[in-house]
């Protein structure tokens, strides 16, 4: 395990993110106990809720560290990786986040999707995820990629509240059924909170290792980038050398 | 050079590169005509079609977004056009200004074609002066939304590889506001789909609201973008 | 229906962390094979 990314603080957090990940899944799928209404269907809200959360919570801190890089005073590529890693780990929630949602939906309300705001942003949320994280692979410095993405980032945070407050006001014209929610037992609750505890544990596991492996990875290509020019510059005194030596004898 | 006047002087260039060219009356707009024909095809029934014409008109406008914007980077791109206008000096907002001005004038003249095909094709009416004011308003509005975050992406997409694919992911999305209040907004200029005149207005408002928003915020980041 | 819906986002949710996890941590060990303690300041 020596010279990768595992810090002693890594180590304590990854720990106890394991833990709190064990116990998520032996409570929601096993400990726990079924629902008047929904039975065993109300699983999945053990897992899908706090993906929500998570995903929600990367989309955040994407944004405020776009904005934190693009502010010439904490200007760092640090802020960069951090925004790239946080969306990489957003987008894979998110789409957990949908699927589950989905499922759930259709054994709650009988189908799997309804275009109320959040489903919908949620979704739109994720097209936007997609589209930030192929603009970050568009190549050029490190700095053109950051910049590009921040920018990309900032704007989906703009706009994505946006789409909400739109879809809210459409669908008030159409009277769309809202998710109801039930009353939870105390043991649910608190398995629920404690599951969003352990999620963000996870996140902050997941970002830190993440920022590092981009940390290696930019300065390995920074490192090639010198190799190469060093080597065309050899190439191209040694082309010029031949014809003193010809000249000479 | 003042902003204003590298605004002027950079949207007259386009417009004019498409007077020369013609690009967009010989190509965009048969390829709209073509999408709005296509649209009858896929949906069947006639009174289908007058109700959901204002969706239509919108969803035809933004396909040939698509193509305008890479159009009018396109023409920058070639021969590294832009990079040269960023290093001369000119103000970034000013080029922001000019490009979308020239794309919106240019997606003015689309939208009215396409609620013209609509009329005639989808069996669409207009009753009214105040009805009109209304699709008038809607238009103006959600053009400059449309060229506003056309000009954002397509600079930021603009001389990259693999930009062509890129863009529409982008764009669409962040259109989708648009889609939304300018829809409503026609429904109700049109008396399709139950909506009231007054709640059209509202739609309206909004897309005017995220007019003013996309062209501060766009100029911005376009800013943002072109500096070193 | 309800069993396996519950089966699947559980597999899907754990499955997708674990992927995850495990990805990172062998893409780590490559990349610190790779570079120098300075491009490691963590360390």
């Amino acid at each position: 395990m020596t010279g990768s990314t595992s810090t002693r603080f890594t180590r304590v957090l990854g720990a106890a993110t394991l833990l709190g990940t064990l116990w998520l899944f032996l409570f929601g799928l096993f400990l726990s106990p079924d629902d008047i209404i929904q039975r065993r269907g109300v699983r999945i809200m053990y897992v899908h809720v706090p993906s929500v959360w998570l995903a929600y919570l990367a989309f955040v801190v994407t944004g405020i560290a776009s904005v934190a890089y693009l502010w010439n005073k904490t200007r760092s590529l640090v802020w960069d990786r951090i925004a790239g890693a946080s969306a990489e780990i957003g987008i894979l929630f998110m789409a957990v986040t949908l699927v589950t949602g989905s499922l759930w939906g259709r054994l709650s309300w009988g189908k799997y999707w309804v275009w109320d705001a959040r489903l919908t942003s949620t979704a739109l949320m994720f097209v936007t995820y997609v589209g930030y994280l192929a603009v970050r692979n568009l190549g050029g410095t490190h700095q053109q990629r950051a910049k590009r993405s921040a920018l990309v980032a900032i704007f989906a945070v703009i706009e994505i509240p946006l789409v909400h407050f739109s879809v809210e006001r459409w669908n008030t014209l159409h009277q769309e059924e809202s998710v109801a929610k039930g009353k939870l037992q105390d043991m649910m609750l608190f398995s629920l909170f404690s599951g969003i505890v352990t999620f963000t544990l996870l996140y902050v596991w997941l970002l830190i290792h993440r920022q590092r492996v981009l940390a290696m990875q930019d300065a390995l290509d920074d490192r090639e980038l010198d190799r190469a020019l060093i080597e065309r510059r050899a190439e191209a005194d040694a082309a010029a050398q031949p014809a003193t030596t010809s000249a000479g004898v | 050079m003042s902003t204003a006047r590298v605004a002027l002087a950079i949207a007259a260039k386009d417009l004019r590169i498409e007077r020369r060219s013609r690009v967009m009356l010989n190509q965009v707009l048969p390829f709209s005509g073509v999408v709005m024909v296509l649209f009858a095809f896929a949906l069947d029934k006639a009174n289908l079609l007058s109700r959901v014409a204002p969706g239509l008109i919108w969803m035809a406008t933004l396909f040939s977004l698509l193509v305008m914007v890479q159009r009018s980077f396109a023409v920058e791109t070639d021969d590294r056009a832009f990079d040269a206008l960023a290093v001369a000096g000119l103000s970034p907002t000013g080029l922001f200004l000019g490009k979308s001005l020239a794309l919106a004038v240019q997606l003015l003249v689309l939208d009215v074609v396409l609620v013209l095909l609509a009329v005639v094709l989808y069996e669409t009416k207009i009753h009214g002066g105040g009805r009109l004011a209304l699709a008038a308003v809607t238009i103006v509005a959600a053009v400059s939304v449309l060229a506003g975050i056309g000009t954002l992406y397509g600079g930021l997409a603009a001389g990259s590889k693999g930009r062509d694919t890129l863009l529409p992911l982008l764009l669409l999305p962040m259109a989708a506001p648009v889609v939304i209040g300018a829809t409503r907004s026609m429904e109700a200029a049109f008396a399709t789909g139950g909506i009231a005149m007054r709640e059209g207005w509202a739609w309206a408002g909004l897309l005017v609201a995220l007019g003013v928003l996309t062209t501060v915020g766009g100029a911005l980041g376009f800013s943002a973008l072109i500096e070193e | 229906m309800e069993t396996s819906f519950v089966l699947i986002s559980y597999a899907l949710t754990f499955g997708g962390i674990g992927v995850l996890a495990f990805g990172l941590m062998r893409r780590a060990r490559q990349l610190a094979q790779r570079t120098t303690p300075e491009d490691r300041p963590w360390t």
